[in-house]
């Protein structure tokens, strides 16, 4: 297991993906996974040179160590300023190459390397000592300044940052302190005080009374290199015995604190003097948020200027923001090393804004601050409620409770949505018996805590405590409006209070964090006797706790997160459619605006066609310059064999298809599509039309509706006297012959009695009787002075039915007149028809 | 359209050519048009099943018990029992990507095709009713069956899911809660949504409709570019390509189930929705204007 390395991100991203709220169900919708411009195309080969550099370290200068290095020579080549990466623990300088590959085609000169005792670098593990890490890193310093890549503020004095993270960022900070070469430092999730991470104590008791944080110093140690047989790994022995001997009594002894403290920045803050950048983590139970603040602040007092970052990652998991991270490093170097405006801001806190529903990721948003106010600022103090609560150590400190767990800061951000009870669903967190609890009110408002809250509280009434006090953990809780509680960060601060019969107080500060409460919530410090974390007795013992004081909060309220902007093509496309819809809606109309054309002289003629031609598509010419009038009272026959063009001519008599050139002309005013004129038409052309659901009567009903014209002038017994339909007009159309179709079409074409009636066929289906009856209601139509077009293939028909005939063929005019001159003397139409169509004897 | 000058009506009348009575503004009206459609069996078995789908899924739930977790994946599914909100959240997630698709795009991709096979459309036309007021009296219809169809589905499903499960506040799959009043108000904020994300399937059911003359064919034809948008969305290969699908964003609205509504997505899946429409309806009015119509 490597810390600060990349192999416990990849564990826990695994893990955070699948917890992601996923539309479960949807085969449809897949989650998408990471963006898919990783590595894309363009990017500039980055060259390095792997290299082996020989250093002389130890207290008295005399031990030879051999650096596995690589160095990477800005990729757009020409001298750039250098950036030395370190490594996390366990790791060796191949965890930070794609760091500095991204650095070097920035234009930086990278030099990763594998501390000593780890990779292929020889020499032990002294854990960041100034007399061994921190002498090589110096050494390297010398190293870079000589290549011929590498800008120079001096002779052997490159222009340097350092960064790094974990353990890779200790070695940055050190470094920064015994070297006043370097000009940058942008340490990440590393820590301030050594003997304060493993042994911390939240009362304020110093390291000395600290509670020893065993889990992670177990991970921390066996990420030396044990092997079988070999209990120290890579660790220098005298470390290795250091360890051996706190882990086993649980608690340092001085020198093992003057040694940590030897090798944490806290001992040397007030000799960095360079601008930093301070990344700490929000997951983060190993190198908590107060460790970057105490870096921070330590150098802010120097005079230097410092920029904080809050991410989602951690040493718990979480989102590693990689991009994000990445983004701010390379501005800070090039603040700070190349003189470019636009680093980052002085304090930034990513937060889960959400999930993004499209690609199912958390989104977070990045607020930020000018500056950076530490851990307490805008303290307000909520009443905590709550009575004095005995709780118990249990003998052999189990069960524990659990809080932090290594990888599980991977819920984190989850939690700040609201998911906190969701993650803690699975898991007991706090033992029965084991947890006092103090609740505020329920929040009126919304509250974003950001810094570390405290409360002073009594412990007392011990009975079989240690000599030292007792052990207990800090730890805030989210309370929902229903009562349910989970952590609102997985990480509990130890305190060590004396706890004898007479007891004793303390202010506990709680675990620094950037959460947001929840209107109707309650912020709840529960304070229990265990943590599986931790070591803690064996001895069992009961306690009693109190709050002696409110909750005192802090809050950055200068944080603020820019709205997330809408790409612009959100407003732009919806204006470029509405432009092209109006342009595709408008153009392209101009044969409509001739409708309403009236000529007054023809208004008595109830048709009139002239040059009427239209051709297919297909370049079928289906009407050629067709020429006829009718006139009122006029039966006419329209005759002509199949395909003769008298569809199409009644079909652009109504208006459904558009005429190539030529007019039709009704009652003096030109038909263009719905042509108020055709609504004096009554037509019945090419059968029947009707909606299968609907009965008879129905279908004309709403039929002479959908004209808007008065109820009244419909004349509907009229039509229905003529389709002679019964008691089938109250069934549904669908169940109809195809003969009382015919009847209710030519009944709907009659609504109204039109002043001009086509009719296509009218008698197809239609038995003798039938026939003859239609015939007369015809001749009856048009003797009221209204006009009759009747377009038939039956000539004897046409004969006994119409006063006038157009005989057409192939699409022209080839007769016109009435029947009786087309026939002439004593022929019957039938052979007049065939002559005139050329088919004839 | 008749007369500048608002003459006698009967000059009006004489003026324009239309017969006496005959007004183009009160042609095809809307309630003509609703009884037309609301008679077909087809509108009558859409809202069945939208309607009965809330009562089924009840009783599944009720038969099967409660929803066990499967996989590490919170979805809506692991809360749908847990109130009448919960459920009609649920019913909404399964029906967006297919149920209501298809009743969307049936509404409007056979308006205008079965008039045109029934071969009605050509006496409505020659009735007269002018194309663009047919195609607008049609749309108008068609799009509030297709709202309603959307709108059923949840609100039965609240129904069935209150008689079922019991009014409460709505739980989220991550875990946290809202209370009724905030829950209705995100649930009107989702089926707005949902009502604009289906725009585009009724627009492009529309154009299919008066561009084809079968309605089977029309209203397939719709379901089927979905399909194939959701297969695209699905190949991660395309990257950002695939935020101009249509359907990429249909699913936006669980954005409103955070405890800060998300409005990003909601807000490109709206201008997505917004612009396809747009040009589609465009382009069914321009291709029905210039039509010949020879069903």
């Amino acid at each position: 297991m490597r810390l600060g390395g990349a192999r416990l991100r990849e564990r826990w991203d695994g893990t955070g993906r699948a917890a992601r709220w996923t539309a479960a169900g949807s085969a449809l919708v897949l989650a998408g996974g990471a963006a898919a411009w990783g590595l894309a195309a363009g990017d500039a080969p980055v060259r390095s040179r792997a290299q082996t550099v020989r250093v002389v370290d130890g207290p008295h200068d005399d031990q030879r160590v051999a650096l596995d290095t690589t160095f990477f020579p800005p990729a757009g080549g020409g001298k750039g300023p250098a950036i030395m990466l370190g490594h996390g623990f366990g790791g060796s300088k191949d965890d930070v190459r794609a760091d500095a590959e991204a650095l070097a085609r920035d234009g930086y000169a990278v030099l990763t390397w594998s501390a000593r005792g780890f990779g292929r670098s020889t020499g032990q593990i002294a854990l960041n000592s100034p007399d061994y890490e921190v002498k090589d890193a110096r050494q390297l310093i010398d190293w870079v300044a000589r290549q011929p890549e590498v800008a120079l503020d001096g002779p052997g004095d490159p222009r340097l940052g350092m960064a790094g993270e974990s353990y890779g960022g200790a070695i940055a900070l050190m470094t920064a302190a015994y070297d006043r070469r370097v000009d940058a430092i942008a340490p990440q999730i590393t820590w301030n005080s050594l003997p304060d991470v493993l042994f911390p104590n939240y009362a304020g008791g110093g390291p000395a009374t600290g509670v020893f944080k065993r889990l992670w110093a177990g991970i921390f140690f066996s990420a030396g290199g044990q092997r079988q047989g070999d209990a120290c790994g890579r660790f220098l022995p005298s470390m290795c015995a250091l360890y051996q001997r706190v882990a086993e009594a649980g608690r340092p002894d001085d020198d093992a604190i003057a040694t940590l403290r030897r090798s944490s920045p806290a001992s040397v803050i007030d000799r960095i003097k360079v601008p930093a950048l301070v990344v700490q983590g929000q997951a983060d139970s190993l190198f908590p948020l107060d460790q970057g603040d105490a870096n921070a602040r330590g150098i802010a007092r120097n005079g230097a200027p410092v920029s904080v970052v809050w991410y989602q990652g951690g040493h718990d998991g979480g989102d590693a923001e990689t991009a994000r991270v990445r983004g701010y490093l390379r501005s800070f170097f090039d603040e700070r090393l190349r003189g470019r405006g636009g680093g980052p801001a002085g304090f930034t806190v990513t937060r889960a804004s959400g999930i993004d529903s499209s690609t199912q990721q958390v989104s977070v948003e990045a607020a930020t601050a000018r500056a950076y106010p530490g851990l307490r600022a805008n303290l307000r103090t909520l009443p905590l409620s709550g009575r004095e609560q005995p709780i118990n150590n249990p003998a052999g400190g189990s069960p524990a409770s659990i809080s932090a767990l290594p990888g599980l800061g991977a819920l984190g951000g989850l939690g700040d949505l609201g998911a906190g009870a969701l993650a803690g669903g699975g898991l007991a967190v706090d033992m029965p018996g084991q947890s006092a609890t103090f609740d505020t009110a329920p929040l009126a408002e919304p509250f974003r805590l950001t810094g570390a809250a405290t409360v002073r509280i009594r412990v007392s009434g011990a009975s079989g405590t240690g000599q030292d006090g007792a052990p207990l953990f800090a730890k805030l809780y989210d309370v929902t409006g229903q009562g349910a509680a989970s952590p609102a960060r997985r990480i509990a601060d130890p305190v060590r209070i004396d706890a004898t019969a007479r007891g004793g107080e303390a202010d506990v500060t709680l675990p620094a964090m950037d959460y947001r409460f929840d209107a109707g919530h309650r912020l709840r410090v529960v304070v229990s006797t265990t943590d599986m974390g931790f070591a803690t007795p064996a001895k069992p013992a009961a306690y009693k706790v109190a709050a002696v004081s409110g909750l005192s909060v802090p809050a950055v309220p200068a944080l603020r997160a820019p709205a997330a902007p809408l790409p612009a093509w959100v407003w732009a496309l919806p204006a470029a459619a509405l432009a092209a819809a109006l342009a595709i809606a408008l153009t392209g109309r101009g044969r409509r605006r001739a409708a309403g054309e009236f000529d007054a002289d023809r208004a008595d003629v109830p048709l009139e066609i002239t040059g009427l031609t239209k051709a297919y598509k297909n370049g079928h010419l289906a009407v050629a310059d067709l020429s006829f009038t009718v006139e009122r009272g006029q039966v006419l026959g329209l005759l002509g064999p199949n395909g003769a063009g008298k569809t199409t001519t009644l079909r652009m008599l109504m208006g459904l298809i558009h005429p190539d050139a030529g007019e039709i002309r009704l009652f003096g005013h030109r038909v263009t599509p719905g042509a108020p004129v055709l609504s004096r038409l009554g037509s019945f052309v090419e059968g029947p039309g009707f909606l299968p659901h609907l009965t008879g009567r129905d279908n004309l009903d709403l039929y002479w509706r959908a004209t808007g014209r008065p109820r009244d002038a419909a004349h509907l017994d009229e039509a229905l006297e003529i389709a002679g339909l019964g008691a089938a007009l109250d069934r549904a159309v669908r169940t109809y012959s195809q003969g009382m179709r015919q009847r209710l079409a030519i009944a709907q074409a009659m609504l109204g009695l039109p002043d001009l009636l086509v009719l296509d066929e009218p008698t197809n289906g239609l038995d003798p009787p039938q026939i003859r009856e239609m015939r007369e209601v015809l001749v009856r139509y048009a003797a009221a002075g209204r006009t009759v077009i009747v377009s038939s293939h039956l000539l004897a028909e046409v004969e006994q039915t119409c006063t006038h005939a157009v005989v057409m063929a192939g699409g022209r005019r080839v007769a016109a007149g009435p029947v009786a001159e087309i026939t002439g003397s004593g022929r019957r139409l039938e052979d007049a028809f065939l002559e005139i169509i050329g088919e004839g004897p | 359209m008749s007369g500048e000058q608002g003459g006698a009506t009967a000059a009006a009348a004489a003026r324009d050519g239309g017969a006496p009575g005959y007004d183009v503004r009160r042609t095809l009206p809307l309630r003509v048009e609703a009884v037309r459609q609301f008679r077909r069996r087809r509108t009558l078995v859409a809202f069945a099943i939208l309607l009965m789908l809330p009562w089924i899924l009840v009783g599944a739930f009720k038969i099967g018990g409660d929803p066990g977790r499967e996989g590490g994946a919170p979805g809506l599914v692991d809360v749908a029992t847990a109130s009448g909100l919960n459920f009609a959240l649920f019913a909404l997630f399964v029906a967006t990507g297919f149920l209501l698709v298809v009743a969307v795009a049936l509404f409007c991709g056979d308006t205008v095709a079965s008039e045109a096979g029934w071969s009605s459309l050509r006496y409505l036309l020659a009735a007269p009713v002018p194309r663009g007021r047919l195609l607008r009296q049609k749309l108008a219809v068609a799009l509030g069956y297709a709202a309603v169809a959307v709108l059923a589905l949840p609100l039965m499903s609240l129904v069935a899911g209150t008689a079922g499960f019991g009014w409460g506040a709505v739980s989220l799959p991550t875990g946290g809660t809202f209370p009724t009043g905030q829950a209705l108000g995100r649930m009107g904020v989702i089926i707005a949504y949902s009502l604009v994300a289906q725009l585009v399937v009724a627009a492009l059911a529309f154009l299919l409709s008066v561009t084809t003359d079968s309605p089977l064919g029309a209203v397939g034809g719709a379901v089927g570019l979905v399909i194939v948008s959701n297969i695209l969305d699905a190949v991660t290969a395309l990257g950002s390509w695939r935020d101009l699908l249509p359907t990429h964003w249909m699913y936006s609205w669980m954005d409103a189930l955070q405890p800060q509504i998300q409005w990003t997505g909601m807000a490109k899946g709206t201008a997505l929705s917004v612009s396809y429409s747009l040009v589609l309806f465009a382009l069914a009015f321009r291709r029905f204007r210039t039509r010949d119509i020879v069903s």
